[in-house]
């Protein structure tokens, strides 16, 4: 293993600092995807900052909304009675990742930062712009089948592995950041990145900055879905998933966030659709003329079809058992 | 069949695995956590093209690395005796290596093959040095692409082809289907991942390794180092798992032997969870056909069954995948074709059930095909074609109660609420479906000898240089020993694993029960024939017997007309002796011209389609088995539930992918190669007939390990059309296929 220097800090401004002093260090709490990247030799960082003494562990909540500290394990996020109440679509999806072992230890913030589950990005033997920008991709011409049918660039056709995030778009949710300026809010749908000429960068958390906590707004979604599609039924990554959040009110739907997982380089929100489904009775027809916008403008690749067929059906099966 | 019985509480009242405690306790010792003296960690530098030659290997940076010993590659390697071309001219009876030779010069034959042993003080050194080694290759285009070459006659190696009276006699049938079934390569991927650790001492070789053949390893390091097998010792006290790849000594073997030969210091060799791929073997892809035909009221009248797999450019893998058809089923009319494909890989191996597990998935659907188009029901079909003797050699089975596995499972399953249209039962949204598939496996005996060690503290100790991968080989010769002896099963221990006990099988094909069984029972017939032998000599009131005048029972010896009796404890006490020791042999199985030997067994599954997703949920499996005499009834059953689950894996979910462009595996881990979880394995029930087989040997035993696996897939691919009316013919099933 590569030697690399291990501190531990106690404050977010310790940790911000010590960060914007070493660009080669990266911050580490729960460490399930960050060791794993390290032990493949994807990425080797110089010093760890270990953060999980940090005051990050709350989940509090007001007339706003919710705020979940960065470092709240995904399954402590996942039983957490506010979240359960007043998010359950969260609660659905962060249930719908990974294990129960590892949703012991993944954190919020680890979970928002997790980088793409791409073969190509882990096996460094291989091409891949994520990984060594200008090195190609290998997933385009190669084994494609989990890949990108939205917002991928002739550099990168990777997806975002995370369930949580799909729910967190879905949900308007804001990442709150620390950073030597201090604090800094930033909508989750502007957070991550689509991969365009610079697939390296996976979000826009600039270099120093720290997640702190994540923020999500009172709503008045009453009916709410996560659905996965994956191949085993339990530690898979989605092959298709989608976050419904709707409100209705006398069979009719006032307003609507939908986002789909293992898609896009980011969570996808499906905005043409969220418009399409206001003001609509809740029937078959309208879920699968829901479903066909959301699937327009799709690309596919040699292994990846099936996803626009698989794609419509789950948007329909979201809609009909958020609505049932 | 008035002496079955089914219910397990009617077996054993206490039948836990013998091993199962130090197992779950951690005090087991798997062969990675051997400590000698002086222990060196070595990781292998693995080769990043598939085919060509390494031009310059730079080691300058690694060799300067913090740790690390040595760097062995093809340069410095020291000459292996036995990877040199054998001269048969000289001698005759040699036997020439086929395998990987390691190290021994520049050639690349796969991308993964080990190239380099980076030896260091530490694992973790091992590991950062092998990272700063640089290979340059001479790249060479690489062939590895099974679907595009699969007919591709200028590589195929065909096998004998089989023919039983009219070739093509399925296509004049009245009803009849042909039809191609294609499966991926499948890794074993067991739990505890290969590892060697290699002591020499002066001349003396000690090898603790993960294998499921300690003589077999044994062996063939003395035969590849040209050491008596007697300055050979291989310890394999515990295996986590293993599947058909510890049946062979493969490359890491070899090259920890070889540094810790070189370097004149113990050293130890682990896979990582990728290495698994690529030097271990795999159950290699395969392509099917069958043509199969029969008369309306379902008699079968051809069946042709044609396969091609593939093997690596180096070494020839073949596995009968077609010749399942030559005898499950009463038919005039078989032709069965097999050719092997060499592509630029890895060599295959035996994967659990092997030859049969593929087969089967075709024949098995194949047949299921034919009873919808037949409008016949598929168990139905299947006994009205029961080959009441073996179809090719026309000799009767030893045992066969397939029958009874039929009744048994369909009873247990609810058969009778399967739809007779696909696709039109529904159950809480879902699409119902059943579904069920034969499988088999070649049954029989190999020689083994076992010691048996009788104490005047009541106790017997038995040992045979065997081991046990998981199955629960030592639990069943205990409680055999115990049987035998009339000793409580806590008075009897089994010790296998070390090659300085008698020699037993490699683990595979099921064998061990019946093989070191019988060499148990050997064993205890000479220990009571001497006890009684002893009791003759020493004590007055037996002085006039002869040993057949006295019997065994439960450690006591009894004279005729019970006119004297001693236990065996008082009798080595008179005699003066603190144990008994007797080693005996059991001879293979020689009445191979007199009978068929086959275990059977059937599997049902019930399952759930989601209509829109096309997620399959498993609801329910029942496992049928004509595996003879249970022996441990706690073991079988698991044995029969860890082949359904493997079965499950088979069916739907693994897939072990290249991309052809590199010919390097990109899914050779357990995030991407998804073995089936907790949550994919639905409540199981497992039935056994129970039918001793007393003809292949007194275990009455006739194995399990691959009769457990063989015929799970095309069950749950048969289900699936039950539920769907959707076939596939292309495994895993995955959710995108139902779409």
């Amino acid at each position: 293993m590569i030697n690399f220097e291990y501190i531990r800090t106690s404050s977010a401004k310790a940790a911000v600092d010590a960060k914007t002093k070493n660009k080669a260090a990266q911050f580490i709490a729960g460490g399930t995807n960050l060791v794993d990247l390290m032990k493949k030799g994807v990425t080797a960082p110089q010093r760890l900052i270990d953060i999980n003494a940090l005051p990050l562990k709350e989940i509090t909540t007001d007339a706003k909304g919710v705020s979940i500290g960065a470092l709240v394990p995904n399954s402590v996020a996942a039983e957490n009675k506010l979240v359960i109440e007043k998010h359950p679509l969260l609660s659905m999806a962060l249930n719908a990742g990974a294990s129960a072992q590892l949703r012991n230890m993944a954190t919020v913030g680890g979970n928002i930062m997790q980088r793409t589950r791409c073969p190509y990005f882990y096996d460094i033997t291989m091409p891949c712009n994520k990984r060594q920008p200008q090195s190609g991709c290998g997933a385009m011409e190669g084994y494609n089948r989990m890949h990108a049918i939205f917002g991928a660039s002739d550099k990168c056709i990777a997806v975002h592995p995370s369930d949580m995030c799909v729910a967190l778009a879905a949900l308007n949710a804001t990442v709150i950041v620390n950073t030597t300026k201090g604090e800094k809010k930033i909508p989750f749908a502007d957070f991550h990145r689509l991969p365009g000429d610079t697939p390296e960068l996976d979000n826009n958390l600039a270099a120093g900055e720290l997640i702190t906590s994540v923020h999500i707004p009172a709503n008045r979604f009453n009916k709410n879905y996560y659905l996965k599609v994956r191949d085993r039924l339990s530690y898979a990554f989605a092959l298709v998933s989608v976050a419904v959040a709707l409100e209705v009110k006398d069979g009719i739907i006032k307003s609507a966030s939908i986002a789909m997982g293992g898609v896009a380089h980011k969570p996808w929100r499906l905005t043409e659709v969220e418009k399409y489904l206001i003001g609509k009775s809740i029937t078959a027809n309208v879920f699968k003329e829901a479903a066909e916008i959301a699937l327009t403008g799709a690309k596919t690749y040699q292994h990846n079809a099936y996803k626009i067929k698989l794609g419509k059906s789950a948007i329909v099966e979201a809609l009909t058992k958020a609505t049932v | 069949m008035d002496n079955h019985s089914l219910l397990s509480e009617t077996f054993f009242a206490d039948d836990d695995r013998v091993d199962g405690l130090a197992k779950v306790t951690g005090k087991a010792t798997f062969s990675a956590e051997f400590k000698p003296a002086g222990l060196t960690h070595a990781v292998f530098v693995c080769s990043t093209i598939a085919k060509g030659a390494i031009r310059h290997l730079n080691i300058y940076e690694a060799k300067n690395a913090p740790g690390v010993i040595d760097i062995i590659y093809h340069l410095n390697c020291p000459d292996v005796p036995g990877f040199k071309p054998v001269d048969r001219t000289t001698n005759p009876n040699a036997r020439s290596f086929t395998g990987l030779k390691v190290f021994y010069n520049n050639m690349v034959v796969s991308n993964g093959q080990p190239i380099a042993l980076v030896v260091a003080d530490t694992y973790e050194r091992a590991v950062y040095a092998a990272s700063l080694v640089k290979v340059e290759y001479i790249k060479e285009n690489a062939e590895t692409d099974f679907e595009k070459n699969k007919f591709n006659d200028k590589l195929l190696k065909p096998r004998p082809d089989y023919v039983r009276n009219q070739k093509d006699a399925w296509a004049t049938a009245e009803v009849k289907l042909e039809e191609e079934y294609t499966m991926p390569i499948e890794t074993h991927n067991p739990m505890e991942m290969h590892a060697t650790i290699a002591v020499w001492e002066g001349g003396k070789l000690t090898v603790y390794d993960k294998s499921q053949g300690p003589k077999n390893v044994q062996g063939e390091l003395s035969r590849l180092f040209a050491i008596d097998e007697k300055n050979v010792q291989v310890i394999t006290e515990y295996v986590g798992g293993a599947f058909g790849s510890g049946l062979r000594s493969w490359p890491h073997v070899h090259a920890a032997v070889i540094a810790a030969k070189k370097l004149n210091r113990p050293v130890k060799v682990t896979l990582n969870r990728e290495q698994m791929f690529t030097m271990v073997g795999y159950r290699p892809q395969c392509w099917q056909k069958i043509g199969i035909g029969a008369s309306k009221d379902g008699k079968l009248n051809g069946i042709a069954h044609h396969a091609v797999s593939n093997t690596s450019a180096y070494e020839d893998f073949t596995e009968g995948i077609s010749s399942v058809s030559q005898y499950l089923y009463d038919c005039p009319n078989v032709f069965t074709t097999y050719k092997i494909l060499p592509l630029d890989v890895n060599t295959p191996t035996w994967m659990r059930g092997p030859g049969p597990a593929s087969g089967c998935f075709a024949l098995e659907s194949a047949l299921d095909e034919l009873s919808y188009k037949l409008n016949i029901d598929p168990i139905e079909l299947r006994l009205i074609n029961n080959a009441e003797v073996h179809p090719q050699s026309k000799l009767p089975w030893t045992t066969k109660f397939l029958k009874e596995c039929y009744a048994l499972g369909k009873e247990k399953i609810g058969w009778h609420k399967r739809p007779t249209t696909p696709g039109t039962l529904k159950e809480d949204g879902m699409l119902v479906g059943y579904g069920m598939a034969v499988g088999v496996f070649g049954a029989g005996r190999s020689a083994a000898t076992a010691k048996g060690i009788l104490k005047n503290d009541g106790s017997l100790l038995l040992q045979s240089a065997v081991s046990d991968m998981g199955p629960g080989t030592s639990t069943a010769m205990v409680k055999i020993g115990s049987e035998q002896m009339g000793l409580e099963e806590n008075k009897v221990r089994f010790e296998l694993g070390d090659t300085d006990f008698p020699t037993g099988p490699t683990q595979g094909g099921s064998g061990s029960a019946t093989a070191v069984g019988s060499a148990v029972i050997a064993v205890c017939d000479a220990i009571k024939l001497s006890l009684k032998e002893m009791a003759i000599e020493t004590v007055a009131a037996f002085k006039n017997f002869k040993p057949d005048d006295i019997k065994y029972e439960n450690g006591k010896l009894v004279a005729a007309n019970n006119s004297a009796s001693i236990h065996f404890i008082d009798l080595l006490k008179e005699a003066g002796k603190p144990e008994l020791q007797v080693s005996k042999s059991s001879s293979g199985f020689a009445q191979r011209d007199k009978y068929a030997t086959n275990s059977f067994s059937v599997h049902f599954v019930k399952l759930h389609v989601h209509p829109v997703t096309g997620v399959i949920k498993l609801k329910h499996m029942v496992s049928a088995a004509d595996a003879g005499k249970i022996i441990s009834e706690k073991t079988a059953r698991s044995q029969m539930v860890g082949g359904a689950v493997g079965g499950i894996g088979m069916a739907m979910t693994e897939e072990t992918i290249i991309d052809h462009r590199y010919g390097r595996y990109i899914n050779s881990n357990f995030v991407d190669y998804h073995v089936p979880v907790h949550a994919d394995v639905p409540p199981m029930d497992i039935v056994f007939p129970n039918q001793p087989d007393y003809i292949i040997s007194p275990t009455g035993a006739k194995g399990i390990g691959e009769i457990a696996l063989v015929g799970v897939a095309p069950a749950i691919l048969n289900a699936v059309y039950n539920a769907t009316g959707k076939r596939v013919r292309d495994l895993p099933v995955t959710p995108d296929k139902l779409l």
